[in-house]
């Protein structure tokens, strides 16, 4: 029997889903499938087309790729768009000439830009912003233009504004209406969207009804105004709302809305009843949907259709959450407060520019609507509300006013909602979906999100989506264990409380007291860096030598070659010429690869295991100690030359991160720890971003805790103001002190504030109002490690028997054959394997 | 001490290498020794009478650091962590425990007088 053909017009994203649901449903067995797309490329992702700008590239927004086209047999024809379709032959003509039969047919056109019909839109580099071809132009036309405008201030025109500003462009916003994102947003909510977006230096011009484009003065054009007003731009971006691309459904006869769209009943159904429409070139209802979630949930109804399934397609929910122009804001239902009797609480805060607004039924029972700017976290919670119409506290306004002190959480359990509730609507998954997953065995948020597709397009509802599975996992006794590994039933913490209780000296009186079997590479470290904090002997002392990471067992860190990278300690980033110089050398006799680090110290690579006692040698003879960049330990305290130096500084941050740095050097911790100190506000030594900075102010020193670099930056949160020098030092002896006491294994300083219940108010009140009543412990403790510092590698160098175990080879002092280096730049790096090495 | 329990199977032909005085080698601290061309990694786990020798080579990076990992037990079996992606070998197998496909030689140990020796075959 042959085939049934089943023709696809278009390869957007909701096309795309289409096929993917087609291939789940296995209909792909049982239909032969053709796809006629216009663009060269296979589908993208149109929903974070701005990332193009930030350097994500075409490839990773690809949504599919050949594989999928080659397991599944759908014959999918690039760059050959549908040109007009035969109704009574039941063929497309593509625009190539070829034609393709069809029995059933899928029209996914999406939509067009609109570009308002003034004089001069035609101009060059005057361009759209839909399609990567687009973002290839604008990215070609921005090169050398100094201003760009955006016509349109809606959602998309805040993109395009974003993708401007990228370029580093000179960014204006022109908008038709009175306010920004007229649609979504209300007026108060507009006015407190556009002072944030004007504070980021991008320019708003509202109540501007563009009537030609011409040659500039300044710039390449200028955009005249019907109020008489101009502007001038290099590059102008029409981004003023979409248009259903309907012109081949009209040309063949289907029912077209008034104002444009493809006509569609509840199964997708065109008015030629084997021609469906879905996604942006279909209207239902009355009504274009110009989100990616009704035209998925279009293709789900058009599967099921074909399937001979009842599905419908009965609207859906538009609310939205997004990041403009790094704003979050979010709408929900009736953001306007449309509903007639609808009541309205609003909470506007102009020092941070937050608007918060929420719309509730006449019976103060349902929330219908709200609009939130700056802070969309409650965005979640406000949304299941309105979606599962469950019944408002009493007091609807505590769930858009900001929680302090130790006040309740607001959040809404998610014990709370129906199995019905919507989780994520970009894929249409709801709890009981989540829950019926989890019975099937995920245990992970990864498994859950490849089970349901939950959490895997817009990412907004992942907080959520976890805290289902987190229940449902405590629901049915599964423990997540909290163990360090499978030697001790015990956290860190734990761990940490019994070698302090008990005063342990050793790993092996720990595991013979607490633990079983030997130990691993999990736990030896874990219990060597609790060993350090608490009693801080040598790490290399005979009995701990063993539990050390490799990098901590030879003090230095160990590369991807074998060889070891050298950091000797720059307190402050203050070095002196001739140090300065023995570095220089110290990396020229070893033939060193050198590199200044983030810290203000300089790295030297390459360094050969037998080697090591040689280089620390010549670099304490020079005055340097042990840099500790190979421990989870405090690294290093930078700093900005502050106001010896600096024509803005208000302290001395240079001393003041000298002493800090001597005073906690070497302080091993559960992760890596790292300080700055910055002279003024205009915090050149990126204070904010440590787990402990400090910044000066005209009066003392402001204290931040638990910010962080790295894969998840973090910035600060000021734990203390004003402080005199000595109230600071107890401050972060007491910090450290706590943190490590308290934190798990590998967990960073901003992790675990996280973790704290109380976050930053409780670990004020326990620092500074000392509500545990262990502050002084805290003080004494860390007393004990300053008082017992050594230089790690001075001790190592003095000892004959520990020197033994820098030996290569126990038996030959041949040097390693398998550590090859070449050159680049002038120095060393590692031969890669197909590379002819040169010995240095 | 019991040193012949090695699963490897000594041939006449096996060749005994000199690696160092028996009381060089530390309770979990490995030590590397060149055979021929060959490094290898020697261990001798706490509380164990046994002393275990396998390639030195890290299959996953190709760096000769095997015997400066953390030795000790997972579900039994003696092992000892890469210490460049933390991937465990087994001492007495060789086997990769995350990754069966791959694995490291296993040398057999014997100690003559006080001198710990590696075996090789040719």
């Amino acid at each position: 029997m042959d085939k049934l053909r089943l023709v696809v017009v278009g390869n957007g994203m909701v096309g795309q889903r289409l096929l993917a649901n087609l291939v789940a449903a296995d209909l792909h067995n049982k239909w032969s499938i053709t796809v006629l797309a216009e663009e060269g490329r296979y589908a993208y992702d149109r929903v974070h087309l701005s990332e193009f700008f930030s350097g994500k590239s075409a490839d990773e927004l690809a949504l599919t790729d050949d594989e999928f086209f080659a397991a599944s047999g759908i014959d999918i024809k690039l760059g050959e768009p549908a040109q007009t379709i035969d109704r009574l032959a039941r063929t497309v003509t593509s625009a190539s000439g070829a034609t393709y039969a069809y029995d059933k047919l899928v029209l996914a056109t999406g939509s067009y830009p609109f570009v308002p019909p003034v004089p001069g839109n035609d101009r060059a580099a005057c361009l759209v912003y839909r399609t990567i071809d687009d973002l290839e132009q604008i990215y070609a036309a921005g090169r050398d233009s100094r201003r760009g405008v955006v016509v349109g201030g809606g959602l998309l025109g805040l993109e395009a504004a974003n993708a401007l500003k990228q370029m580093g462009l000179e960014t204006h916003v022109v908008e038709f209406a009175p306010r920004l994102m007229a649609i979504q947003v209300d007026e108060a909510g507009g006015a407190v969207l556009r002072q944030k977006i004007e504070a980021l230096g991008v320019s708003v011009h509202t109540s501007r009804n563009t009537t030609e484009i011409v040659d500039g003065t300044e710039h390449r054009h200028a955009m005249r105004f019907a109020d008489g007003a101009s502007l001038e731009a290099d590059l102008i971006v029409f981004s003023a709302g979409i248009r259903p691309r309907d012109d081949i459904a009209r040309a063949c006869g289907l029912g077209i809305g008034q104002r444009g769209g493809i006509c569609i009943d509840d199964h997708c159904r065109t008015s030629d009843e084997d021609i469906y429409a879905i996604g942006e070139c279909a209207l239902w209802n009355g009504r274009i949907y110009g989100l990616v979630a009704p035209g998925y949930q279009m293709a789900e109804v058009v599967v099921s259709h074909l399937r001979g399934g009842d599905a419908t397609f009965t609207g859906a929910d538009m609310s939205t959450k997004l990041k403009l122009l790094g704003v979050d804001v979010a709408s929900i239902g009736d953001a306007q407060g449309a509903t007639p009797g609808a009541l309205s609480w609003a909470y506007r805060n102009e020092a941070d520019g937050i608007y918060k607004r929420i719309i509730v039924s006449s019976d103060r029972k349902h929330l219908l609507g709200a609009v939130l700017i700056g802070d969309a976290e409650d965005y979640g919670t406000l949304l299941q509300y309105s979606l599962n119409a469950i019944e408002l506290p009493p007091h609807p306004d505590d769930l858009i006013l900001p929680q302090r002190g130790e006040s309740s959480a607001k959040g809404l359990g998610v014990d709370a909602l129906p199995d019905s509730a919507q989780i994520c609507s970009c894929n249409n998954v709801c709890k009981g979906q989540l829950i019926a997953a989890v019975d099937e065995g995920a245990m992970t948020l990864g498994d859950l999100k490849k089970a349901t597709r939950a959490a895997t397009t817009c990412g907004g509802c992942t907080v959520l989506v976890g805290q289902i599975l987190n229940r449902e996992l405590e629901k049915r006794g599964v423990e997540v264990s909290r163990d360090i590994c499978e030697h001790f039933p015990f956290t860190r913490q734990d761990l940490y409380l019994i070698v302090r209780a008990e005063k342990i000296q050793s790993f092996d009186d720990l595991i013979a007291r607490h633990g079983r079997g030997r130990g691993c590479d999990i736990c030896k470290p874990a219990v060597a860096s609790i060993l350090a904090s608490c009693w801080n002997d040598n790490v290399l002392a005979p009995s701990h030598a063993k539990l050390q990471d490799t990098n901590d067992r030879y003090l230095a860190n160990m590369q991807k070659n074998g060889t070891y990278s050298v950091v000797p300690r720059v307190p402050g980033g203050e070095i002196t010429p001739e140090k300065l110089i023995v570095l220089g050398e110290v990396a020229r006799k070893y033939s060193l690869y050198t590199k200044i680090t983030g810290g203000q110290r300089v790295d030297l690579f390459g360094a050969r295991l037998e080697h090591l006692p040689d280089i620390w040698r010549e670099l304490i003879d020079a005055g340097f100690e042990s840099g500790h960049a190979y421990a989870k330990a405090l690294r290093t305290v930078k700093s900005c030359v502050g106001s010896t130096w600096c024509r803005y500084g208000v302290q001395d941050s240079v001393s003041m991160a000298i002493k800090l740095e001597n005073r906690y050097k070497g302080l091993r911790s559960p992760h890596k720890t790292k300080m700055a100190v910055s002279g003024c506000t205009r915090e050149c030594a990126e204070a904010q971003s440590k787990d402990v900075g400090v910044i000066a102010t005209e009066k003392g020193w402001n204290l931040y805790v638990c910010g962080n670099g790295g894969m998840k930056p973090r910035h600060a949160d000021l734990l203390a103001s004003d402080l005199d020098d000595d109230t600071l030092v107890r401050y972060i002896d007491r910090f450290f002190m706590f943190y490590i006491r308290t934190a798990d294994r590998l967990q960073r300083t901003s992790t675990w504030m996280d973790n704290l219940e109380g976050g930053l108010e409780y670990l004020k009140d326990v620092i500074i109002n000392d509500r545990l009543g262990i502050c002084a412990e805290l003080e004494n403790e860390m007393l004990a490690v300053i008082d017992t510092y050594q230089c790690e590698w001075r001790v190592a160098v003095e000892n004959e028997e520990r020197m033994k175990h820098f030996r290569n080879y126990v038996n030959a002092s041949t040097p390693d054959k398998t550590i090859r280096f070449v050159e680049e730049r002038g120095q060393v790096r590692p031969a890669r394997p197909e590379e002819d090495a040169v010995t240095p | 001490m019991n040193l012949c329990q090695s699963p490897i199977a000594m041939t006449t032909e096996t060749r005994w290498h000199d690696i160092c005085p028996i009381e060089e080698l530390q309770d979990d601290l490995g030590l590397c020794a060149l055979l021929d061309d060959a490094p290898v990694a020697v261990f001798r786990p706490g509380g164990q009478d046994r002393i275990f020798a396998i390639g030195n080579i890290d299959p996953f990076s190709r760096a000769s650091v095997l015997s400066r990992g953390i030795t000790g037990d997972l579900k039994g079996r003696l092992v000892v962590a890469s210490p460049v992606y933390k991937q465990h070998f087994d001492l007495a197998t060789g086997d990769c425990v995350e990754d069966a496909t791959v694995s490291v030689p296993v040398y057999p140990v014997r100690i003559s007088g006080n001198i710990l020796q590696v075996g090789t075959n040719n």
